[in-house]
């Protein structure tokens, strides 16, 4: 055995993290000290995740991991292994990935803390929720998986309301420590479930355990778990807290949250579904699919409606959580139908769009920091013109903005194709009327893919163009050089993961090997392109890196054209048409609330604005005064489904008040008529 | 070698074509209203014109405005050259297929539409919300009637693929399949083209603009650019619904004979779809935006019954 092994990176990687928190919180009262400790040990942390993860996935080491106890633990059916298999080294990647990018990114951005919030316990909960993430991707004990998911959950939930002095922080806080909650309680049933039959906790007995459980265990199960996996994924209708809580945080928090802990739901279902539950019943696929498919339309739709530009990409997040599961789901179906290489297919278009969605949408998180930074807002209206005055960051959101609508040639336009072709080749997998769903749902994306693409037109358009809309973005700063420094590794990951998926292609191979036990990366990949099937002429191919050389070489068309014609053609700088007024005004500019109109009047029946217009007039409401215009959306969830919930949570805990009287008498009969409920019971 | 040779020709010929499509569309357009109507080169003489002219450029605009028009006409040839023009092979299909074509289109439009809100105009704005809105409707009827042509054609988005299947041992216009998604992929075409009800490209009010309205602000070499680019656009998307649908006369060996003959057939196809167009336009009125909704979720029910149909009737 070489001394050099994957789990020693994985160790190195822990002990970084816990130096990060040690660090942090022993230099409280020295922010450039905890500033520099926390995120310097955090980035070492992050490298050595990376290493531990491409040694794994690449040295095949991954496929015959073993589980090592991390510390020896005397508490029965508890033990803290570990194990970093092909599945845990890929998620291991996504998390290190992001975690060096925003611990570089992080150096600058909490100086804007200096003065204000103590950055020392920043630092801290975040390495602590980088080392929590970490053990829930390479946990291999159900016991330690749940500390570890509860570990995350709590420091994400200090790091969310890490800004309480402002109310609305303190409130999505606690949503989000509620949801979190419910769905961890979905989380324990489940695996208690499991545990009934397996007679052991950790992971290795949880293998395959599926076919022994009986159908409506099974199936219980599998509710429960997507239920609760479902609650962090952020899957609609249980996403509420994300859009509150996402934004309030700090934005490297936010970039994190996004970008890997609602990936920790994705890992979970992944892990259940594939590893522990056997052949999958079809209707699991197909729920997986509609929830997947329902998310990415209702969560595009609703990131319309935003104008606070983190509130936006906190529900872009659902979109692309739906996308990820309309994978994974055709995958459950597929392998229902007994179609492996289908269905390995559509589990890579899953898990390439995680790691791509992990990218694109901590880039644009960093993005919005950056200029929330630079303009003290996260509302659009009060941005403009930013692309003058930072123009580096306006290019890294630029290309976050181009990976995120799924346009050729970049990341997210590789994962949706590779989910097109799954969806397109799933039609002949079965002779019933569902297979109908396929082509559906695939016409579904490309509805979500069209409208995230004017939801990023708007984005970047209201933000980085045209002229400043206030006084701030009129002064605003490009971002200093270490926030630049981690926008630009993340826009270079979106980049090389859009020209060179067949190189990325490779490290999935391991991982569907143990998932589906098929590896089909060296099927997929012909040359530089992606190609379906073994014949070239059949199936699709595409090839981004072609794409993008061809693109080039066009270049001299449009210049041939100009030293033909217009050489001699000047260029004046002049002032925007303003039908012979005097000079455009910000004022006159388009906003983002009234570019999202046209799609506020279409989906009118989901959307219900609430829309106020107050005119003061002397003569005739056409010559008006003053006029104030009011316009909101409420989100259906709450206003359908949450609230009256809410209402009939608190009367009846409100009826409950009666038993809790605070007598000691009442408090002995409970007692009393409990034991005796139980020994009857017992009888 | 043949290969970058197919590339150069492909390109000539989507650019010197282009134009005159879109000429003979106004021109047969005059005819049937009783106008005398521009002659069908007059595009040609247009863009010469724009190439030469100065240039006049708002001082709020950033490199985005400049970038776009090079942009869409580079990710629109991109596209056409995905596209089988007059063989059967196209010269970069393997370099992608439908869905490739489908997302360069949209990488242009993406760009077009910062172009539009780069120079801080309210109808700049306008036109981009608008068009973004009616790409983002049409898209789905678009992707579903693609979707159930390469059903018929074994499931393959490659676009030589598909029009191989649909040439087959029969020929499958017939196929009740292909006749709905013909019709909701020609309502789409009149949206993505910007044609009549969808958006009108003779207006001259700022307020019904909607692709004329984003590029308001683009003059000279630029505006040039732009204008070529969508005729292109317009050339590639009706060759998608006559090569794909009518799959007559294709050239499948490159010797000049065949690709000539090719060549005459594929005008006769396109001239007649321009003719079916040029009719559309002249009957109907401009619908109202909030009207175009409806006339593309017609195109999606219609692509719906396409796919529906290939269940049943297989």
């Amino acid at each position: 055995m070489d001394v050099f092994s994957p789990e020693l990176f994985l160790k190195i990687a822990f002990c970084a993290y816990g130096a990060g928190i040690v660090g942090s919180l022993l230099s409280l009262r020295h922010e450039r000290a905890a500033n520099l400790v926390g995120f310097a040990s955090a980035s070492l942390a992050a490298l050595s995740g990376i290493g531990s993860a491409l040694f794994a996935l690449i040295s095949g080491s991954a496929r015959e991991a073993v589980a090592f106890e991390l510390w020896p633990s005397s508490i029965p059916y508890v033990s803290l292994t570990l194990k970093l298999d092909p599945l845990s080294a890929f998620f291991v990647l996504i998390v290190s990935l992001l975690a060096l990018a925003l611990s570089v990114y992080s150096f600058g951005y909490v100086r804007g803390f200096y003065g204000r919030k103590n950055v020392a316990v920043l630092g801290a909960f975040y390495n602590a929720l980088l080392l929590a993430t970490t053990l829930v991707f390479t946990a291999a004990n159900a016991f330690f998986f749940l500390i570890a998911w509860e570990i995350m959950a709590l420091t994400a939930y200090c790091l969310i309301s890490f800004e309480h002095e402002k109310a609305e922080t303190r409130k999505a806080g606690v949503l989000y420590f509620i949801m979190s909650h419910i769905g961890t309680g979905c989380l324990i049933l489940g695996f208690l479930l499991l545990f009934q039959v397996s007679g052991d906790y950790s992971f290795e007995g949880f293998r395959a355990l599926g076919e022994k459980l009986s159908p409506a265990r099974r199936d219980a199960a599998f509710l429960l778990f997507l239920f609760g996996f479902g609650v962090k994924a952020g899957i609609v209708p249980l996403h509420i807290w994300l859009p509150e809580a996402h934004p309030v945080a700090p934005s490297n928090v936010s970039a994190l949250l996004s970008g890997v802990l609602i990936k920790t739901g994705i890992y979970g279902l992944t892990r259940v579904l594939f590893d522990f539950m056997g052949t999958p019943p079809n209707w699991w696929g197909v729920t997986v699919l509609t929830v997947g498919t329902v998310s990415a339309l209702l969560g595009v739709l609703y990131a319309l409606m935003e104008h606070d530009l983190k509130r936006l990409l906190a529900y872009h997040s659902i979109e692309n959580i739906g996308i990820i599961l309309m994978g994974l789901g055709a995958s459950l179906m597929f392998l229902h139908t007994n179609h492996p290489v289908l269905a390995t297919l559509a589990l890579i278009a899953g898990l390439y769009h995680t790691i791509n969605h992990a990218v694109f949408k901590s880039l644009l998180f960093l993005g919005a920091g950056a200029v929330l930074h630079a303009t003290g807002t996260r509302n659009m209206e009060e941005m403009g013109g930013l692309i003058k005055r930072m123009p580096a960051t306006a290019f890294c959101f630029l290309i976050g903005a181009v990976s995120i609508s799924a346009l050729p040639p970049l990341n997210g336009f590789v994962s949706e194709w590779l989910t097109y072709q799954s969806l397109l080749q799933g039609f002949g997998t079965t002779g019933s009327l569902v297979r109908l769903m396929f082509p559906l749902s695939g016409a579904m994306l490309a509805l979500t893919g069209a409208l995230a693409a004017a939801c990023f037109v708007k984005a970047f358009g209201i933000t980085f163009l045209a002229q400043p809309r206030s006084e701030e973005a009129a002064h605003a700063h490009e971002a200093s050089p270490t926030m630049l420094l981690g926008m630009g590794l993340l826009t270079a990951a979106c980049v090389f993961l859009g020209l060179f998926p067949t190189l990325f292609l490779k490290l999935l191979d391991p991982v569907t090997q143990q998932l589906t036990g098929q590896q089909i990366g060296t099927q997929l990949s012909l040359a530089n392109r992606l190609a379906l099937g073994n014949t070239q002429a059949l199936g699709g191919t595409v090839s981004t890196l072609g794409i993008a050389l061809m693109a080039v070489c066009l270049l001299p068309v449009p210049l041939v054209l100009w030293l033909f014609f217009g050489r001699r053609a000047q260029v004046r700088i002049g002032p925007t048409w303003d039908c012979g007024l005097r000079g455009l005004t910000p004022q006159m500019e388009y906003t983002a609330t009234g570019f999202s109109k046209p799609i506020r009047m279409i989906f009118k029946a989901l959307f219900r604005p609430h829309r106020e217009v107050q005119r003061e007039y002397d003569y005739s409401p056409y010559f008006a005064k003053t006029l104030r215009f009011e316009s909101h959306i409420e989100e259906a969830f709450v206003t359908r489904l949450y609230r009256p919930l809410n209402r009939t949570i608190l009367r009846l805990s409100r009826r409950m008040r009666a038993l809790q009287a605070g007598s000691i008498q009442a408090y002995l009969i409970y007692i009393f008529i409990t034991l005796l409920l139980l020994l009857i019971f017992a009888l | 070698m043949n290969r970058v040779l197919a590339i150069i020709l492909q390109t000539l010929l989507l650019l010197a074509l282009a134009p005159l499509i879109s000429g003979c569309i106004r021109n047969w357009k005059a005819k049937l209203q009783n106008r005398c109507g521009p002659p069908v080169w007059q595009p040609y003489f247009d863009l010469v014109k724009f190439l030469r002219k100065d240039m006049v450029i708002s001082e709020h605009a950033s490199w985005i405005f400049r970038a776009t028009p090079y942009v869409l006409l580079i990710s629109t040839l991109l596209a056409g050259l995905m596209m089988p023009l007059i063989s059967v092979s196209a010269p970069l299909s393997l370099f992608g297929g439908a869905l490739a074509f489908v997302g360069l289109l949209a990488l242009g439009r993406f760009f077009l539409a910062l172009g539009g809100l780069d120079v801080a105009s309210t109808f700049g704005g306008m036109g981009s919300s608008r068009e973004m809105t009616i790409a983002a409707i049409a898209e789905p009827a678009l992707m579903l009637a693609v979707f159930t042509v390469a059903i018929t054609a074994d499931k393959s988005t490659n676009l030589s693929q598909m029009l191989l299947a649909a040439q087959g041992p029969t020929w499958k216009l017939l196929n009740p399949a292909h006749v709905l998604a013909f019709a909701a992929l020609f309502i789409v075409l009149l949206a993505e083209t910007g044609r009549i009800p969808v958006d009108n490209p003779a207006t001259h009010l700022e307020l019904t603009m909607i692709h004329e309205a984003m590029i308001l602000e683009y003059s000279g070499r630029y505006l040039a650019l732009i204008e070529w680019s969508a005729s292109v656009k317009q050339l590639v998307l009706m060759a998608l619904l006559v090569n794909i649908f009518f799959p007559v006369g294709m050239a499948a060996e490159l010797t000049p004979a065949a690709l000539g003959l090719s060549f005459l057939w594929f005008m006769a196809k396109l001239l007649a779809l321009a003719g079916a167009i040029v009719l559309v336009e002249t009957t109907n009125a401009k619908l109202r935006l909030f009207r175009v909704p409806d006339l593309l979720s017609a195109a999606f029910v219609l692509a719906a019954m396409a796919l529906l149909s290939t269940f049943l009737f297989q």
